[in-house]
């Protein structure tokens, strides 16, 4: 049906020249004049299109494909211009604003000073009695003493008869499960009825739990919650501001990201971090195309034994187990004081990494050489450089870009997994990758640290994934996916 | 039949030969970079008097020329000798591999388990389901899956679990820790994620590309039900590329476990490779990477060698020619 078609085409043109045909039977002298030249007929009616404009119409029609070509302009202009507008530096430390979460421009009251704690010792009541302590009841109440602030929160309980001491527990979240949370104190002797806490407090709920013990711990807590508001201590506002009373405001400069569990502002490290993953992302795979295109276009154009032995090579080098050898340049190239580590991890990358471009270039080249174009090129005297340049990169190019495009998340990757065991960039040069390492520590309590580096990471990589099927769908259609 | 054994024989020795070689490189490559490194065994934070240290030295041979410590180490690598860690009293590497080796092959069986089953099951059924809304959603996720760091995947994965386990008042799943199969259930799904990911994908363009193909229309054709088609011709003939991908599914989850096995303090070989990586731990960072190496190469050539046995489309002669 499909092979009938073209041929009853063709018969429809030939039975208007049938028509014509019939006509000639009164044939006139008209007929014999030369017909008119149409120039028009073959004039292009539509704009020429190289091969470059129509990939980037084929491209333009794909919406996956442009939102994240959007997604890595935009993470380009955080990289580059962010540190412009966002004038904050990526190492300075506010140890009074430790592991806070995103937060813009806010003011904080300075706490008046504190008297210091005494306990609470109540008469009538023996120290330490003999009691079973898994049996003790939990206390009757539980009270602030004054007004719980960040500086400290004091506690004060009725004490339990048979109790030889207590335990303080402290928890983020509202205990379940018997789980009370962080011990945060004992107290010793049964009359002793209160406790402060100083450790590491956030303007955040707490639960605090006292449970009385008697050599084993009564399973009957008291609990009660606690809600901190933001606060500063004079000798912390005072290294802010000179000459902090209390009862003054210290402004704390806004951090949308929050901070890390050194105090600094995650926004800042993240653009400074981006500037280091983003140019081992960028840098190493075009080196190892620029080096694979060279070797893999000699290979191919050569032939022969040279094709041979350059191919081997290739083989031998791609045998090798990629990270372990990541691990050992890095070693090699990347100890020592004051280096980064950079430079190790890109020429790393690099020396481990052109083999896929170099098969891809060889046998897009073998593949050229013998098409008909090239032959013809070749038949009217083209020189094998001409060839080359005219010819044979040209059309290698599309590959080579998707195949680059592909590179770009795996070498991010690769930077952040070895900078994530601790192989990768060295301490005070913030990546990606070393962000997510410090962040995973405090993960369980701060999530922010890690889950910011993470979705920019994510992101990025997810950008070029997309990109780079968009990219193949419509450089190279042979290629092209069957999504 | 038989005269397919001869070519497959021919060629799985060139395969192991071929491996050698890598595992020699390998090995002359980790003694390079381990000399390069600024610093020796014996320097250590305290000050030493210069004989002291010829001495010590000798003693250890670190004297001599290069070369001949170069044979030295190769020989001990070929008798299988790795040497005594470092950092870790009165331990040999061979000790630390037998120990800890075990643990890390299981978590990768597994974690090779959960891929390899989830990525056939969710691949058929974005195939099956093309363009519906199932398979968008997957593909969505496995473009994420594949997108997100494995770290993240654990960290996550530890977050909820220990939300979940504080929401029931009991530990449900183990977040970290090794020993029993609960332990491992959390690690080996965070590592399998990944790849399946990869599996997914390349098991959804197989089964596409064989959708079109003659004989599933000759079974069409002939009245099968498609239960029977999917079962017996798609299934069995997409599943191919994906015994391929095994190979460098097995790398992806050794390297992998270096991860996995640090966030869920999991005593496997991985492990005390960063440790030893990030404590300059020479001895072990040399033996450990001579013996990936040798099992990474290993791997490659086996999975090579039995998918020529699965295929009989593919002959191994063929390949090599």
């Amino acid at each position: 049906m499909t092979l009938a078609r073209p041929a009853e085409e063709g018969q429809g043109t030939l039975l208007r020249g049938g028509d014509g045909a019939e006509a000639a039977r009164q044939l006139r002298p008209e007929d014999f004049t030369p017909a008119p030249r149409s120039v028009a007929a073959q004039r292009l009616s539509r704009p020429s299109l190289s091969y470059w404009k129509d990939a980037w119409l084929r491209l333009r029609k794909n919406r996956q494909a442009l939102a994240s070509l959007a997604i890595v302009c935009a993470i380009l202009a955080f990289t580059l211009a962010g540190p412009l507008l966002w004038r904050v530096d990526p190492s300075a430390q506010v140890l009074t604003r430790i592991s806070e979460g995103p937060s813009l421009t806010r003011t904080v009251p300075v706490l008046p000073e504190l008297d210091p704690f005494e306990e609470l010792v109540v008469p009538g009541i023996d120290p330490s009695p003999t009691a079973d302590g898994a049996s003790l009841p939990p206390p009757a109440s539980l009270q602030w003493i004054g007004e719980p602030s960040v500086q400290s929160v004091r506690l004060r309980w009725a004490p339990v008869a048979g109790a030889a001491g207590y335990l303080v527990y402290r928890a983020r979240e509202k205990p379940a499960g018997g789980y009370l949370g962080l011990p945060v104190g004992t107290v010793d002797g049964g009359n002793v009825a209160s406790f402060e806490d100083t450790f590491d407090l956030e303007p955040r709920s707490y639960w605090y739990s006292v449970v009385a013990r008697n050599v084993t711990e009564s399973p009957k807590p008291i609990t009660r919650e606690v809600k901190l508001s933001p606060g500063i201590s004079v000798a912390d506002a005072q290294t802010l501001k000179a000459g902090a009373r209390p009862g003054d405001t210290i402004r704390y400069p806004a951090r949308p990201f929050g901070t890390d569990a050194l105090g600094r502002d995650l926004l800042a490290r993240l653009m400074a971090g981006a500037r280091v993953s983003l140019f081992i992302g960028f840098c190493a795979p075009l080196l190892a195309m620029l080096i694979g295109v060279l070797i893999g276009g000699a290979s191919g154009f050569a032939g022969g034994k040279v094709d041979q032995w350059l191919m081997r090579f290739t083989d031998f080098v791609l045998a090798l187990p990629f990270l372990l050898f990541m691990i050992l340049f890095k070693v090699a190239l990347g100890a020592g004081p004051g280096k980064s580590g950079i430079a190790a991890m890109l020429i790393a990358l690099v020396a481990l990494s052109w083999t896929g471009a170099a098969r891809l270039t060889r046998g897009q080249v073998l593949q050229l050489r013998e098409s008909e174009f090239v032959q013809a090129s070749r038949l009217l005297g083209a020189r094998p450089f001409y060839l080359l340049l005219r010819h044979l990169l040209p059309n290698t190019l599309g590959v080579i870009l998707v195949s680059f495009t592909f590179a770009i998340p795996g070498a991010i990757f690769t930077e952040a997994f070895l900078s994530f065991i601790g192989m990768g960039v060295e301490p005070p040069t913030p990546s990606w990758g070393s962000m997510c390492n410090d962040g995973i520590q405090t993960f369980l309590t701060h999530p922010h640290e890690l889950l910011f580096p993470a979705a920019f990471i994510s992101a990025t990589v997810l950008a070029f994934n997309l990109l780079g099927d968009g990219l193949r769908d419509a450089l190279d259609p042979r290629m092209r996916s069957l999504e | 039949m038989r005269s397919g054994a001869t070519p497959m024989l021919r060629y799985t020795l060139k395969r192991l030969g071929a491996g050698l070689l890598t595992v020699y490189v390998i090995a002359t490559a980790t003694f390079a970079a381990m000399h390069v490194v600024p610093g020796d065994p014996i320097s250590g934070a305290k000050a030493m008097r210069p004989e002291i240290r010829a001495n010590l030295e000798k003693k250890y041979g670190l004297d001599k020329p290069i070369l001949v410590q170069y044979g030295v180490f190769l020989g001990n690598v070929l008798r299988g000798d790795f040497g005594i860690s470092f950092t870790q009293q009165n331990r040999s590497v061979n000790d630390i591999i037998r120990a800890h080796f075990p643990v890390s092959a299981t978590l990768g069986v597994l974690a090779i388990l959960v891929a390899g089953a989830g990525g056939v099951l969710l691949g058929s059924l974005t195939a099956l389901f093309r363009g519906k809304l199932a398979d968008r959603t997957v593909m969505f996720l496995v473009i994420l899956g594949i997108s997100v760091p494995s770290f993240v995947f654990a960290a996550l994965g530890q977050f909820i679990v220990t939300k979940a386990n504080a929401r029931v008042g009991a530990t449900i799943l183990p977040v970290a820790g090794w020993g029993t199969l609960r332990h491992m259930l959390l690690p080996a799904l965070v590592l399998g994620l990944g790849t399946m990911a990869f599996l997914t994908r390349l098991m959804r363009s197989s089964l596409l590309e064989i959708v079109h193909q003659d004989y599933i229309r000759t079974a069409k054709a002939k009245g099968l039900p498609p239960a029977r088609i999917f079962l017996s011709h798609q299934l069995r003939n997409a599943v191919l590329p994906v015994v391929t991908f095994l190979g460098p599914a097995i790398a992806a989850v050794t390297t992998g476990g270096f991860v996995v096995e640090t966030v869920f303090v999991i005593p496997g070989l991985g492990r005390y490779f960063v440790q030893a990586v990030q404590q300059l731990d020479y001895t072990v960072i040399m033996g450990l990477t001579v013996f990936y190496g040798a099992f990474l190469v290993l791997m490659v050539i086996l999975v090579d060698i039995v998918y020529g046995f699965i295929d009989p489309r593919i002959s191994v002669a063929q390949a090599e020619a």
